[in-house]
């Protein structure tokens, strides 16, 4: 969780001063979700994102360095600089690949559940999407198919309340979401999705059922995105605003996932309050490092644009 | 390879799918009716039997889903084959072919291949008006990142389909119900059909006429008719849309002078403007008379027959192109 919180907020300034370019969805606020549910995977398992990813990709097992340079579009980024922020991608931790279609790569997990289905292995595939997502059809007709050939497909929806500056209450009329699954017989639980413990409890249970081949499971995350749709504020028209009332984000700065675990593991004296300062000072080093790296790379050669296209 | 084995289209289709299936584990087919010859007439027959239901996936109806657990299984290291027994239900499935599978291996800057066939067929005709009988071929050509296949002979249909299967990127494969009974030499083995070349049916001087899938058919019919009338035509069945073999287009051009585009799709942005395109891009100083496009009018199918004549192109109209570039001067 520190070392994702970190990273996101290493970009804030880079943006402001228009250093990154690409759209970045910081996913500052929602990092117990990738962190909890990435505490319950391994390397075989395949997770698909969106276009909030950097949490995901982080939790997944992808490096920093490439994290970064990608955000910087340079030839050392995860994909090369092609892709930007929203796609991040790493094979070979299993990490398949972000996209920012609403709902676009929910299909591709649900394939890729049914691949390991058909190959009778063992792996768990995850689908992250928000609440906007759930505004696509394309996400009950996976729920069908996954329900239907019982695959190992874990729906993650992480409902931050807002599907870009829509409110979800404009956007639905129930408010939860969890329930979409019932009418598939698909196995659903709403979670806070600010509390790492629970996260990773109910997320335990859910790649459990996945992997005994019990079927998918539909978890909602509810939480709340400290920044802006895309980049530090909502930047909605250039105005650099946030549309959503000051009080709002202030009650949820008070849910801020870290603290709390931070807390949690003080009080209980697992770990003490030097420990946590040297756990967040490697991962300052660690970010630093990667903006060093990122800094230190080159983009991509002119040459090359068209490389690619094909294999 | 033996030739003298007779096969229709259709079951050519059918031995590649059995042999790829056979020969390697990661090839499956999904789509709606695979179980069903009333969609997939017999190119699916006795898969499911020997294949079983694991690798032989019969949807519901939710194209664009299950065109992306296709997409998805690419990217886990499968090799589907995602058939549309009605290619209009394809537009439901964009979001996948072309959002997804096209860009995927670019915007991930090579990191994943995405080796998925899109298997769509034509109804052209029979009444059928404007949603189930469209040809999509110039809008998936236009996509950066997928190849486009269009056989015409049963050869092409089985070498084709196998090439597209082992390619390690999305290639959609067009075909057309009414060649599913025209008949040719298949051979029994393995083969492949190097996607990107076309083939030059018959050798000629006085014009080039390019075409694809039925209407290459239509255009071997035309090509005969002319040769009776002394008009000696040099035939082009691309087989490939994209990538388009401009060398062997322009090699013709240089030699005849002339250029006919029959296509089975409407005319404007189309593949007969592409091909123009080409020609007057590489092979304008070669060209005596203006190129002439015979293609579908820029309007939707209708279903009763009395428009259908008129709007389907026939050899006839074929014959009547060539004839006037080559009367041209």
């Amino acid at each position: 969780m520190v070392r994702i919180r970190l990273a996101e907020e290493s970009l804030v300034d880079p943006i402001l001063r228009g250093e990154i370019r690409c759209p970045c969805h910081l996913y500052s606020g929602q990092e117990a979700i990738a962190a909890g549910l990435g505490a319950c995977l391994n390397e075989r398992d395949y997770v698909f994102g969106n276009h909030r990813s950097h949490g995901h990709f982080l939790a997944k097992g992808g490096g920093m360095n490439e994290l970064i340079a990608e955000i910087f579009c340079r030839q050392t980024g995860s994909a090369r600089g092609r892709g930007g922020s929203m796609h991040l991608i790493d094979p070979e931790v299993g990490m398949l690949g972000a996209a920012p279609i609403v709902a676009g790569t929910i299909s591709l997990a649900l394939g890729a559940a049914l691949a390991t289905k058909i190959r009778r292995e063992r792996r768990v595939t995850v689908s992250f999407f928000g609440d906007g997502a759930t505004g696509e059809g394309v996400l009950y007709e996976s729920l069908n198919f996954a329900a239907l050939k019982k695959l190992p497909l874990l729906f993650a929806c992480e409902n931050n309340l807002y599907a870009t500056h829509m409110p979800i209450g404009e956007c639905r009329v129930a408010s939860a979401i969890h329930r979409v699954a019932a009418p598939f017989c698909v196995e659903s639980r709403v979670v806070d999705g600010n509390d790492v413990l629970k996260v990773y409890e109910t997320a335990r249970w859910a790649v459990g059922r996945c992997r005994k081949g019990q079927g998918p499971v539909f978890l909602e995350f509810r939480t709340y995105r400290f920044r802006g749709h895309v980049g530090p504020d909502d930047n909605i028209q250039g105005s650099h605003t946030d549309i959503r009332p000051q009080s709002e984000v202030r009650r949820w700065l008070q849910k801020d996932p870290i603290k709390r675990f931070e807390r949690y593991l003080t009080r209980n004296g697992i770990l003490d309050a030097r420990t946590l300062h040297a756990i967040r000072d490697e991962a300052q080093a660690e970010v630093e490092a990667a903006h060093a790296f990122a800094q230190a790379s080159p983009l991509p050669a002119p040459e090359e644009l068209t490389d690619y296209v094909y294999r | 390879m033996s030739t003298d084995r007779i096969l229709a289209f259709s079951l050519a289709i059918n031995e590649a799918l059995h042999q790829m299936m056979e020969s390697d584990p990661s090839v499956f087919l999904i789509g709606q009716g695979v179980k069903s010859p009333w969609y997939v007439g017999n190119t699916a027959q006795g898969l499911l039997e020997r294949f079983g239901e694991a690798r032989v996936i019969d949807t519901p109806v939710s194209e664009n889903a299950m065109t992306g657990a296709a997409v998805g299984a690419a990217l886990a290291g499968m090799r589907p084959v995602a058939v549309h027994p009605r290619m209009d239900f394809m537009f439901y499935a964009f979001d996948p072919i072309i959002n997804e599978a096209a860009n995927w291996h670019y915007m991930n800057g090579g990191r994943l291949p995405v080796p998925v066939v899109f298997w769509g067929i034509i109804n052209r005709g029979g009444e059928q008006a404007a949603q189930h009988s469209q040809a999509l071929q110039a809008t998936f050509a236009h996509v950066p990142g997928l190849k486009v296949v269009m056989p015409s002979t049963p050869y092409d249909a089985k070498g084709l389909m196998i090439a597209a299967i082992r390619d390690p990127n999305p290639v959609v494969f067009i075909d057309e119900r009414w060649l599913y009974r025209l008949e040719g030499p298949v051979p029994r083995e393995i083969y492949e059909v190097e996607i990107g070349r076309a083939s030059v049916r018959r050798a000629g001087r006085d014009a080039t006429l390019v075409a694809a899938s039925y209407m290459a058919f239509e255009a071997a019919k035309a090509a005969e008719t002319l040769s009776r009338e002394g008009i000696d035509i040099e035939l082009i069945d691309l087989r490939t849309i994209k990538p388009l073999d401009e060398e062997t287009i322009v090699a013709s051009i240089r030699k005849t002078g002339r250029l006919v585009i029959a296509d089975g799709g409407w005319r404007s942005f189309g593949v007969a403007a592409e091909v123009a395109a080409v020609a007057s891009e590489k092979a304008f100083d070669s060209l005596q008379a203006p190129i002439r496009r015979v293609t579908l009018p820029d309007c939707p199918a209708p279903a009763s027959s009395s428009l259908e004549r008129v709007y389907y192109p026939t050899s006839a109209d074929i014959a009547s192109a060539v004839r006037q570039a080559v009367q041209a001067t």
